[in-house]
């Protein structure tokens, strides 16, 4: 530990912290506990997720009628903006890294804390600066950005509305990031416990490690980028403005270099938690270890060289067209890989199918559809047509939300018990993994239908013919938004009133599972046994492991 | 509208987009199937005791290669079907220049003419060049299943095959504030001389 503090027994790292402060705020948000500093990100993720929500339940209800409903174009313009800045960098991209990444990483390859505890600290209060001023543009004269998330230029010089700030939100947010992916890069590397070897990780370590690396590397570009559209907009040097000199397109090939990358910072982390799940409730090794893990590397190398695939219409090349198009299709191997090799990680298996298996069962079935699409949306007659459309909309929620999103859910029941020492009620968990499937497929799948059928996205307004699948899509939000209450109503009961968590209650073999629940200070009071492969449950065999 | 396939590209396109799906929906229904399958079949209440399986590398190599080839036509029939959109029609093609602005389209023909609804014979190639005059819109036309950003400071080009006469909306799809989503405007496709008249017309 960075202070030297050292370890009374028995005491849990609630009771025990870093900080001079035992108890109060203080002994929270100045703590360099990774386990702290990642419940510290929880709250402000979740909190912003829940603000992403409302917003979005704004905005399906303005679409419930065609003109306007509940608020006119300009808020509705800058409602989607909100909803989209909010869930993509505040929930989406920090999510799982941040939350159960900076809890688990340092558990899960038996070392104390991440290697920089400090730089971790300050990436939280970078994160929350970044959130602050997003936050702020809200109440400042001109109001908040109206450009979409993606700023496309010239429209985004042009606006009176306060990009600046967004764009300075984001940029402090890409820092936060990139902070963070050099912890944990960092920390595999030099603090694995002694046995650990490279291919004796669980996946979800491969995972968070393939995810720093996009994080140092691609982010850069991003910030750079902003950087270069606040110069354009204060001193008129002409970069991405025509008029000026610039080019509009150049623009959209340095936004999509980072956020292509950044897509994969968004789902890779979810699928190492969705490995890790399906290893525990299968209680067998995860089937090809090796092929998931640098099925991680390669969407993460790969994922660099697809960004132009989201600007086929732009007036690209045909041969630029062509090379784009193809990579994008190769890039969609490695994740059909991973589908495959979890399904067969069943085969033979022992499955107790607990709620945060049934979460990853809703996973493989939502983001197998939003990878499929993604197929449509590669070739490039289809794409033509359907570039910004709401099949596109449809698309990136079954990958982000059916994809990230589930397993965030995922992970927080699955990790429930360790992190809070508590058990939720597992019937109503799983009643709202049951629901969350029916309200998810009643919300987005009308979109495919709207998009192929020529509506385009960002559409305040819309011709008649389209109501009715509208009208849908709006039933869908409320739905979800009755299974989110349940979902985060049976979680914060849980924490309020949940009988006491066993050390290890599904019989997982990963190193969290042998401290306990929830971990002392500096994670384990002895140190861990390494297995001698990644999921070996042989010595499993009639344990107590809490499970009926 | 729905779905009426009134050009030959837009037949073309749906064709690549049932390609699409028919396999897809063949690989969603076997992952979920199989899925399923395994988790009833080897609960824990009937399987008590796992089976360790490191992997096969016969069977991963199948389910490498085969996707691979799979996406790889779709890749093929997908280019296929842009190419043919983009190659240009040469000098019997009409020249429109179809000029985007917050938020209307305005299309001039070659005589000069100038019209907020795009005319245009059926039959005859229509080479579109796009011009904006303030930020980037799109020109969608979505019953002819093609688009082209409208950049500023650049001349995109987007070509059509009128074939059926009729009326057909025109949408912009790249957001342009305000009223990005009332910039609708329509395609008119008449018969050659129809169109001879109007164009004649001052």
């Amino acid at each position: 530990m960075a202070n030297g503090t050292a370890v009374i027994a028995g005491k849990s790292f609630y009771e025990e912290g870093t900080t001079k402060s035992k108890s109060g705020i203080a002994s929270w948000i100045f703590s360099t506990d990774h386990k702290r500093i990642g419940l510290l990100y929880l709250i402000s993720i979740v909190s912003f997720f829940i603000i992403g929500v409302i917003i979005a339940e704004l905005i399906r209800l303005e679409l419930i009628a065609p003109g306007e409903t509940i608020v006119d174009a300009e808020t509705y313009n800058r409602l989607f903006t909100l909803h989209g800045v909010i869930m993509i960098f505040l929930f989406i991209i920090p999510g799982i890294p941040a939350v159960f990444g900076n809890f688990f990483l340092p558990i899960q390859i038996g070392a104390k804390d991440v290697a920089f505890p400090r730089l971790n600290l300050l990436s939280w209060w970078l994160y929350m600066t970044g959130a602050v001023l997003a936050i702020t543009s809200l109440f400042l004269p001109g109001g908040p950005a109206d450009t979409g998330w993606t700023f496309y230029v010239p429209y985004s010089v042009r606006t009176g509305s306060n990009v600046i700030f967004a764009l300075l939100a984001a940029f402090i947010l890409g820092f936060s990031s990139i902070l963070t992916g050099l912890n944990f890069v960092t920390t595999v590397h030099r603090l694995r416990i002694k046995g650990m070897s490279f291919f004796k990780m669980p996946l979800n370590i491969w995972a968070l490690y393939a995810t720093a690396w996009i994080q140092v590397i691609a982010t850069p570009i991003i910030g750079i980028t902003l950087l270069l559209i606040i110069i354009e907009r204060t001193f008129g040097v002409g970069i991405f403005d025509p008029t000026l000199g610039g080019d509009p397109v150049l623009y959209q090939h340095l936004f999509w270099i980072y956020s292509h990358p950044a897509v994969y910072v968004m789902i890779l982390p979810a699928m190492g938690v969705v490995s890790e799940i399906i290893a525990t409730f299968s209680r067998r090794t995860v089937f090809g270890y090796k092929m998931v893990a640098f099925s991680s590397l390669t969407i993460a190398f790969v994922g660099y060289l697809v960004w132009a695939h989201h600007m086929f219409t732009a007036g690209l090349s045909e041969t630029a067209a062509v090379v784009f198009s193809l990579l994008t299709f190769i890039v969609a191997i490695p994740s059909a890989i991973k589908v495959f090799n979890w399904v067969a990680t069943m085969y033979k298996g022992s499955i107790d199918p607990r709620t945060p298996f049934k979460w990853v069962m809703v996973f493989i079935f939502l983001f197998s559809i939003g990878g499929l699409t993604g197929l449509v949306l590669g070739s490039l007659a289809t794409d033509v047509h359907l570039h910004d459309t709401y099949f596109v909309v449809a698309h990136f929620h079954f990958v982000m939300f059916g994809g990230a999103g589930t397993i965030f859910f995922a992970a927080m029941h699955y990790w429930f018990p360790k992190m809070f020492g508590k058990m939720y009620n597992e019937k109503i968990a799983d009643i709202g993994v049951y629901m969350f499937l029916i309200s998810f497929l009643t919300l987005y799948f009308p979109m495919f239908l709207l998009g192929y059928n020529g509506q385009p996205r960002r559409y305040f307004d819309y011709l008649p013919q389209f109501q009715t699948l509208h009208v849908i899509s709006t039933i869908g939000a409320w739905m979800m938004l009755i299974t989110i209450t349940l979902v985060v109503w049976n979680l914060i009961h849980a924490l309020r009133k949940g009988e006491k968590a066993p050390d290890n209650p599904w019989g997982g073999v990963t190193l969290e599972w042998q401290t306990s629940s929830p971990p002392p200070l500096e994670n384990f009071e002895e140190m861990p046994n390494v297995p001698n492969e990644p999921y070996d449950f042989s010595h499993l065999t009639g344990i107590k492991d809490g499970s009926k | 509208m729905l779905y009426l396939e009134v050009t030959s590209h837009a037949e073309k396109v749906d064709s690549v987009m049932l390609y699409i799906t028919v396999i897809s929906l063949i690989f969603l229904i076997g992952i979920t199937a199989t899925m399923l399958y395994f988790v009833y079949k080897y609960n824990r209440k009937r399987n008590p005791e796992a089976k360790n399986i490191h992997g096969n590398f016969w069977l991963e190599f199948v389910w490498i290669v085969i996707p691979t080839i799979l996406v790889l036509t779709m890749f093929y029939y997908g280019y296929v079907g842009y190419k043919d959109i983009k190659a240009d029609p040469g000098e019997d093609a009409l020249t429109v220049r179809a000029v985007a602005q917050m938020w209307k389209w305005e299309f001039v023909y070659e005589n000069g003419k100038k019209s907020d609804t795009l005319y245009v014979p059926s039959g005859k190639p229509v080479r579109l060049l796009l011009v904006s005059l303030d930020v980037n819109h799109s020109l969608y036309i979505p019953a002819y299943r093609v688009k082209q950003d409208v950049v500023l400071g650049t001349t995109n080009k987007l070509i059509i095959y009128p074939e059926k006469t009729g009326d057909y909306d025109i949408a912009c799809a790249e957001y342009c504030g305000l009223k990005h989503s009332m910039m609708y405007t329509k395609l008119r496709v008449v018969d050659e001389n129809n169109f001879n008249d109007w164009y004649a017309k001052k």
